[in-house]
């Protein structure tokens, strides 16, 4: 049995543990919101945390996830339902077409805020460059991001 | 055909509609454990789908939550007493914001408040909705009429209950927010109020309706945000990979990696005997590219069972009759063509020799593009469910309406056993017109007896594509003494499977620029032998012909010494309409405002630093109209660095702006990904490429900033999943012949060297 612990909850789960983590994921624990683009960790649409730390699920085995924090999309909202600064701004921005590498896109750009709260236009380049966007929907996203950098500051002062 | 007979229907108010329905569908006491789909996109509402148990396995809706007291004047309105309004988008979702246009449309013909409606995706069935495929940039064109009646019939019904209970004239009430007002008094009724009463009333013909003047409009023309924005940035189940069912297995498929080989023979006992591997079987196929071709099916217990079984897959393919394509050959031998004639000429208009022959300039030039793959981010797949010679299928499809035909045609059974339900799809771009993934899914189904998601991997999806065709262009042309455009050839070389005509896609359409411009024009060509599949991407032709077309367009101005501008409205002269009557045509005084509004707006004429320059552009296509200004620079070691692209556009009145502009922006980045770096190339029959590592789908670094704009003429609506993106690659082709001097007449520029 592989003990995982996704989104604060633990599981037991019977799986071969070198099944990569997106198949668990997705497969054995039902939370479809992180997607398969690739299988070889070019395009980012499998991104979770890991202890905080984007990793590529499709290219990471289960065991590794074991003892660790694992964050999907769809424990990124608190536990109350209140949405991510980052989901709120990707509906502000209305930055979806078809949807499907948007989860992996707000997985990194997460990442990105806790370590950089205010990235430049290359910051977030750099931390989003290998998450594709079929569509090419980059231009909301880096509004997105900035605006949900923004909302986050102005909570930080009012307190 | 069939299925998904929505119980709305049997409101006493719509029976005109059950008429036109199968009957056999009405009746179906029983929900089977289907219903009890996973997946939110259709379970999430009032509406469950289901399939009778022990009868004929058609879909109906249950009653769950739909009342007799409900408002359901047509197939996609539903109103409720406690006030809930639902409002059925009956397209597939590919991205393209259909699923937020159709409904807005009927949102504002019924005058519903945009934050109460609740938008699910309809149930397939075409008897009632028309067409339901999503393809040609045509979905919001051919309902726009559909829609506006839809929500213009059940406002006037509501409207005329208000009246009648309050007894007054239904003239002296009008409609604001799902609400109906008596403007004399003041008084007011919710729309859920007067539900019951509204669905006791005779839906108007659609004569005796009045729709609204556009200025009237408060919905349409907003931005607004996607309906599935929240599900989709909360990782809720939404898309066809997404798809659970009970007792589900999980299914791949090997093919020949060159197009139309056969399984001699494969390991298949090894396989067998697996970790979680069910059963693997050889599948001899229809031979049909579009239905099921050969292969080895493994099911198994779970995707990653199926996935690690696949890797140990050895398959022995026969390739007596598979394709032997090589994009090398094909590149060698236009090459060698170029500088002849054509094998037979297709257009002859006017006296092109003549008009070479008094030519103040002449420009001969040989331009390339490369087969691309669609690569929609989501990898093709199917959940299918055979059963007592019937089926059911959940796809993220484009064309729901016909895969159901090939379905039947694959299993040969009717197409009244073919239950199918639309899901989201991740990205389109025309892949999913093909309906190959739900045929193989149906009969893998059928082979085990059990439900089975069929997915494909990212290299299945590289290597069985219906690509967009790669194609060569050998261009003559002439400008007279006075600067003027006076003769244009082409040698196109091109590519077929049978000899005589082209490959799908791979044609130049009756009328294409300049011919209809122009007094002097040949077209001839040659077909090069081929036998992969190609098919439509994103604005199919125009995607390639704009690059060609458009780019030499340039140079012929660079030849007369006159500005691209001005030579560009010159060529499209006065303004008209290239097929009078057909509004659906090229309209140059259209097409000269859009190319005036985004040379205004990119700054054209206005000086700008060495290293950079603007390039034009516009192209006509799916009845928009789109002309864009690429603003570059070019270093001396051929970085490209592409600043800013100003788009401007004409499809009539904008539905919403946001998806509008969302749309554009798009179709730039996409235009750019493809014309900077992507190619498919084969060799012996087989793609070499099999993922993003070698199929550089642009990444967020090289984004350039984009200004769009819209001239929102009083012409009918049209659609805008496509047309925006062929200028993209021309105009920045030309913006790079001005800031560096160097003319690309090769696709992908990565071919000549160009990296960003």
């Amino acid at each position: 049995m592989l003990n995982l612990t996704v989104n604060g909850i633990a599981h037991s789960i019977d799986v071969d543990a070198s099944t990569p983590l997106l198949w668990v994921l997705r497969d054995d624990l039902g939370l479809v919101g992180t997607k398969f683009g690739c299988g070889k960790s070019f395009c980012g649409a499998c991104t979770v945390h890991l202890n905080g730390k984007p990793v590529r699920s499709c290219s990471v085995p289960a065991r590794s996830g074991v003892g660790q924090a694992i964050t999907t999309i769809e424990g990124l909202a608190s536990k109350n339902g209140t949405l991510h600064p980052l989901q709120e701004a990707w509906i502000e921005h209305d930055v979806p077409q078809c949807g499907y590498c948007q989860a992996g896109q707000i997985m990194s750009a997460a990442a990105l805020l806790e370590r950089n709260p205010v990235p430049s236009d290359a910051d977030i380049d750099d931390a989003m460059q290998d998450n594709l966007c079929r569509c090419g929907t980059y231009v909301r996203i880096r509004k997105a991001i900035h605006s949900a950098a923004a909302k986050i500051a102005n909570k930080g002062d009012q307190v | 055909m069939k299925i998904n007979q929505p119980r709305i229907f049997a409101n006493p108010a719509s029976a005109h509609l059950v008429a036109t329905s199968d009957a056999t569908n009405t009746v179906c006491g029983q929900i089977n454990r289907r219903t009890f789909l996973k997946i939110a996109g259709i379970s999430g509402g009032g509406l469950v789908l289901g399939v009778c148990l022990g009868g004929p396995s058609r879909a109906v809706a249950s009653a769950s939550n739909i009342l007799a007291s409900d408002f359901a004047p047509n197939a996609f309105i539903q109103i409720s007493p406690d006030g809930s309004i639902v409002i059925y988008s009956k397209g597939p979702e590919i991205g393209q914001g259909i699923k937020t246009a159709m409904p807005m449309i009927v949102a504002e013909e019924l005058d519903a408040d945009w934050s109460q409606v609740r938008v699910e995706q309809a149930p397939i069935n075409t008897a009632v909705y028309g067409r339901q495929s999503a393809g040609g940039s045509r979905s919001i064109a051919m309902s726009w009429d559909q829609l506006r009646y839809a929500g213009a019939a059940a406002r006037s019904m509501l409207l005329t209950a208000a009246a009648e209970r309050w007894g007054v004239a239904a003239s002296e009430c009008t409609t604001r927010l799902s609400t109906v007002i008596h403007t004399g008094s003041g008084r007011r009724l919710k729309y859920g109020e007067l539900a019951e009463d509204a669905a006791a009333l005779p839906v108007p013909g659609e004569t005796s309706v009045t729709l609204k003047q556009r200025k009237e409009y408060r919905l349409l023309g907003t931005r607004v945000g996607g309906v599935d924005n929240r599900a989709i940035v909360t990782g809720q189940a939404l898309f066809g990979i997404d798809q659970v069912v009970p007792g589900m297995l999980y299914a791949v498929y090997e093919k020949c990696p060159a197009t139309g080989g056969s399984v001699a023979s494969a390991n298949l006992d090894q396989i067998r005997a697996l970790d979680g591997v069910r059963d693997a079987f050889v599948l001899a196929g229809n031979g049909l590219t579009t239905e099921l071709m050969p292969g080895v099916a493994i099911v198994a217990t779970s995707t990653w069972a199926a996935f690690a079984a696949k890797q140990q897959l050895r398959v022995s393919w026969d390739e007596s009759d598979a394709a032997t394509d090589s994009w090398s050959d094909a590149i060698a031998q236009a090459t060698a063509l170029a500088t002849k004639p054509g094998k037979e000429t297709l257009v002859e208009q006017g006296n092109v020799d003549d008009a070479f022959e008094h030519a103040a300039h002449t420009v001969e030039a040989f331009y390339t593009y490369p087969f691309v793959s669609h690569a929609p981010l989501e990898p093709q797949n199917c959940t299918a469910w055979y059963q007592d010679g019937a089926i059911e299928i959940w796809a993220p499809t484009q064309t729901p309406d016909s895969g159901i035909e090939l379905v039947a045609h694959t299993l040969g059974i009717e197409t009244d056993r073919i239950t199918l339900h639309q899901l989201r799809a991740g990205g389109g771009f025309g892949r999913r017109l093909m309906n190959d993934y739900m045929c193989e899914a149906a009969a893998i189904s059928r082979h085990v007896g059990a439900p089975v998601k069929l997915q494909w991997t990212r290299e299945d999806d590289m290597a069985h594509d219906f690509y967009r065709p790669g194609g060569f262009h050998s261009l003559k042309a002439a400008v007279d003494s006075s600067g003027k455009l006076s003769g244009w050839q082409n040698h196109f070389i091109t590519f077929s499977a049978d000899g005589q005509i082209p490959t799908s896609r791979g044609d130049i359409p009756d009328g294409e620029f300049p011919a209809p411009l122009l007094a002097n024009y040949r077209l001839t060509q040659t077909l090069l032998p081929w036998k992969t599949p190609t098919g439509p991407w994103r604005a199919p032709r125009s995607n390639a012909l704009a690059f060609v077309e458009q780019s030499f367009l340039h140079e012929l101005a660079i030849a007369a010494g006159r500005d691209h501008l001005e030579f560009l409205l010159e060529v499209m002269g006065e303004p008209r309409w290239l097929q009078p009557g057909d509004d659906r045509s090229l309209n140059t005084g259209r097409a000269a405002a859009v190319i005036k509004l985004a040379a205004e707006k990119s700054g054209w004429g206005r000086p700008l630093p060495a290293g950079r320059g603007r390039g034009l552009a516009f192209y006509f296509c799916h009845a928009g109209h789109f002309a864009e200004v690429a603003e570059v620079s070019v270093d001396p070691n051929k970085k490209l660095t592409v600043h800013r692209v100003t788009v401007a556009g004409d499809i009539g009145p904008i539905v919403n702006l946001s998806g509008a502009e969302n749309q554009c922006e798009g179709a730039v980045i996409d235009g750019l990904s493809t014309m900077l770096g992507l190619e498919i190339t084969l060799e012996q029959g087989r793609v070499q490429e099999s993922n993003f590592g070698q199929y550089p789908i642009l990444g967020i670094a090289a984004t350039p900033h984009i200004d769009v704009h819209f001239i929102q003429s009083d012409f009918p609506p049209t659609g805008l999943g496509e047309p925006a993106l062929p200028p993209l690659a021309p105009a920045v082709c030309n913006a790079i012949f001005a800031a560096s001097g160097h003319r690309a007449r090769t696709l992908p520029l990565s071919r000549e060297g160009f990296r960003t």
